[in-house]
């Protein structure tokens, strides 16, 4: 794993989706076996580029996100690997039936991506803003989770999630989005990568939180504070070792996610502390509500994601030390 | 008034839900322009003759119900609403904005007059049948007015509501459908196919079906409506055939489903919408 940082707060001018059109390219060009199946949504992740140069494994499965999964599952048994796209929240909640059975049970390699993770999806609103996706794929035995923050980490992870053997939920952005790494850089399923050393306190965080945590670090360091930050991109299988490492050297924990605090991330990391080295833990994240329409900026206040909101944490996390 | 009378009043409330569509809208500077405009026809008819409700008491018990089960198409409704006088229609065109209470999708925790929640495509009619048959359970009259979309009809959850509609004999739910030929990805016909037709399949399922063939027109929509009203025994399709982004300058050339053009274009096109309320206006009064 080569980690190459190109943290400068600017926003990639490309938008997060064609990492994953680019990396599905390369994929179909080269291995007859990888196919698409959207859900009316192609348009919305730039897909038709995907659909000009492999219309026969472009498929489109119309609104009806339950059955294109169940497709998908008859694919994969044909030797076909699938990735079915739609929006996270009916990714998740719609088709999780169908995903738990039909693709994680029966150990079918497909590959589903819900797009617009948490507050990214702005003014479609409540109904459109899934805050719950990844504590329902989470609770599928075996399948791997992810949560990229940009586009080399959305390529990356697209490849990575084609050569898994099972049932794989990437969150995906769609938009234009903050530049954490360079192109080119790899990343391994299960392994987090330590972005800042610390001895205080360690933050550790996924999507696009990583770059809220790399802002609370600075604010932190302001105040002499020494906060770790660790890009937890895979929330499962979670990276146990890393966490228990840097709750060990630092004493205190933030964890910092674009979903519901109390099953998400921040469980999933509250469940290797108390097995393996107790220490305080604060949670940025959903706190218990709903989602609305709104901008994105305006959400993140609002929810308490932002740089300060975790850097106030942080406080509170070392104080109860 | 006689019919000729009524139909030019709704031709003009039409023109106004169609202004004040694209005002709401162009105030956020992006959305659902296309699904909004194509159903302003019927949301006319159906507010300005046919539903039971009262702008002063939203919750009134014995009012008929509107779910908007392609939810996206909002700003259609918000209109209909502020004009109806459920709330100042400028309130709308805080649309998406922050702390708003009209959302992209009808929301009936937000905005008054919204019965049910809606947003996620299939689960508006579902809710509709089951306030149709808790009207029939409770001995009550109210009807139920549900908009469907044309690509809403691929998801299975439309088809499981219309079996257990008939299945219940819910005459006092009439489904409208939006069949305007487009959904977001393109045509109907390219991403997912009706091949013997919507209303074929409503038919199969047991329902009345009304076939409308220019579902912009008023008088054929209240026709319509009005033998919805009269038939028994079963729930009510009424297929309208459409046109997406009808009357937006820029959305109806192209069938644009979600758009966010600049800021003249919107402005030519609040103005064209303007000019032919004007002109329909003029018509009316002649
Ligand atoms: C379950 C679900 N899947 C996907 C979407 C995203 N989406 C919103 S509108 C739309 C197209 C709807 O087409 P149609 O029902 O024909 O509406 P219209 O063209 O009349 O606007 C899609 C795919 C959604 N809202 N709900």
């Amino acid at each position: 794993m080569s980690v190459k940082l190109a943290w400068t707060k600017n926003t990639d001018p490309r938008s997060n989706c064609d990492a994953y059109d680019d990396a599905m390219l390369e994929l179909m060009d080269k291995d007859q076996r990888y196919i698409h199946i959207d859900c009316d949504l192609l348009g919305c992740i730039n897909g038709k580029r995907i659909k000009s140069a492999h219309p026969d494994r472009l498929i489109n499965a119309g609104i009806a996100e339950a059955n294109a999964v169940g497709v998908a599952a008859g694919l994969a048994s044909t030797g076909f690997i699938p990735f079915v796209h739609s929006f996270g929240v009916f990714s998740a909640r719609r088709a999780f039936d169908q995903a738990f059975l039909s693709a994680g049970y029966s150990r079918w390699p497909v590959h589903i991506l819900g797009t617009d993770p948490g507050v990214t999806a702005g003014a479609n609103g409540a109904t459109h803003m899934p805050f719950e996706d990844g504590a329902l794929y989470m609770s599928v035995p075996n399948a791997v989770v992810l949560d990229p923050c940009d586009y080399a980490q959305t390529y990356a992870l697209t490849k990575k999630s084609a050569a898994y053997p099972e049932l794989t939920y990437m969150r995906m952005i769609r938009k234009k989005f903050k530049t954490v790494y360079a192109d080119g850089t790899d990343f391994e399923i299960g392994k987090g990568i330590v972005l800042r050393e610390g001895t205080d306190v360690t933050i550790i965080a996924s999507g696009i939180m990583v770059n809220n945590a790399l802002e609370a670090e600075e604010l932190l360091r302001k105040e002499g504070i020494s906060a770790a930050v660790i890009d937890m991109f895979t929330w499962k299988p979670l990276d146990e070792e890393l966490i228990v490492e840097y709750a060990k050297k630092t004493g205190a924990v933030v964890t910092a996610e674009n979903h519901q605090a109390y099953c998400g991330l921040g469980s999933a990391v509250a469940n290797v502390l108390a097995k393996n080295c107790p220490v305080p833990q604060e949670f940025i994240g959903i706190q218990n509500l709903y989602g609305q329409a709104a901008s994105q900026d305006y959400l993140e206040k609002v929810y308490g994601l932002t740089a300060e909101d975790i850097a106030k944490a942080a406080k509170k996390a070392i104080g109860r030390k | 008034m006689n019919k000729e009378e009524k139909m030019k009043e709704l031709r003009v409330f039409a023109a106004r839900i169609r202004l004040e569509t694209m005002r709401i809208i162009s105030h956020f500077g992006k959305g659902h322009v296309g699904g909004s405009m194509s159903l302003a026809d019927a949301f006319a008819v159906l507010y300005g003759s046919i539903i039971n409700v009262d702008p002063e008491n939203p919750a009134w018990e014995d009012r008929d119900y509107c779910v908007l089960s392609k939810g996206h198409a909002g700003p259609v409704m918000y209109a209909t609403l502020g004009l109806k006088g459920f709330f100042p229609v400028e309130e709308a065109y805080t649309l998406n904005q922050n702390g708003t209470d009209f959302p992209s999708h009808t929301d009936r925790t937000k905005t008054k007059g919204v019965d049910l929640t809606t947003g996620s495509l299939g689960q508006g009619i579902s809710e509709a049948a089951g306030a149709a048959l808790g009207h029939k359970l409770l001995n009550k009259s109210n009807y139920v007015y549900v908009f469907v979309g044309d690509g809403e009809c691929d998801e299975g959850q439309v088809w499981e509501a219309a079996q257990f509609a008939a299945h219940y004999h819910l005459d006092h739910m009439i489904a409208l459908v939006d069949n305007n030929g487009r959904q977001l990805d393109g045509t109907t016909d390219e991403v997912m196919s009706h091949p013997k037709g919507i209303g074929a399949k409503f038919e199969a399922f047991g329902w009345n079906v009304i076939d409308v063939k220019d579902g912009n027109d008023v008088e054929q929509i209240y026709d319509a409506l009005t033998k919805a009203k009269q038939t028994n025994g079963n729930p009510t399709a009424i297929i309208l055939h459409t046109i997406k982004g009808k009357g937006a300058t820029f959305a109806e050339p192209t069938g644009a489903h979600s758009s966010s053009p600049a800021k003249e274009v919107w402005d030519e096109a609040v103005k064209a919408c303007e000019e032919s309320l004007a002109e329909i206006e003029k018509e009316a009064s002649l």
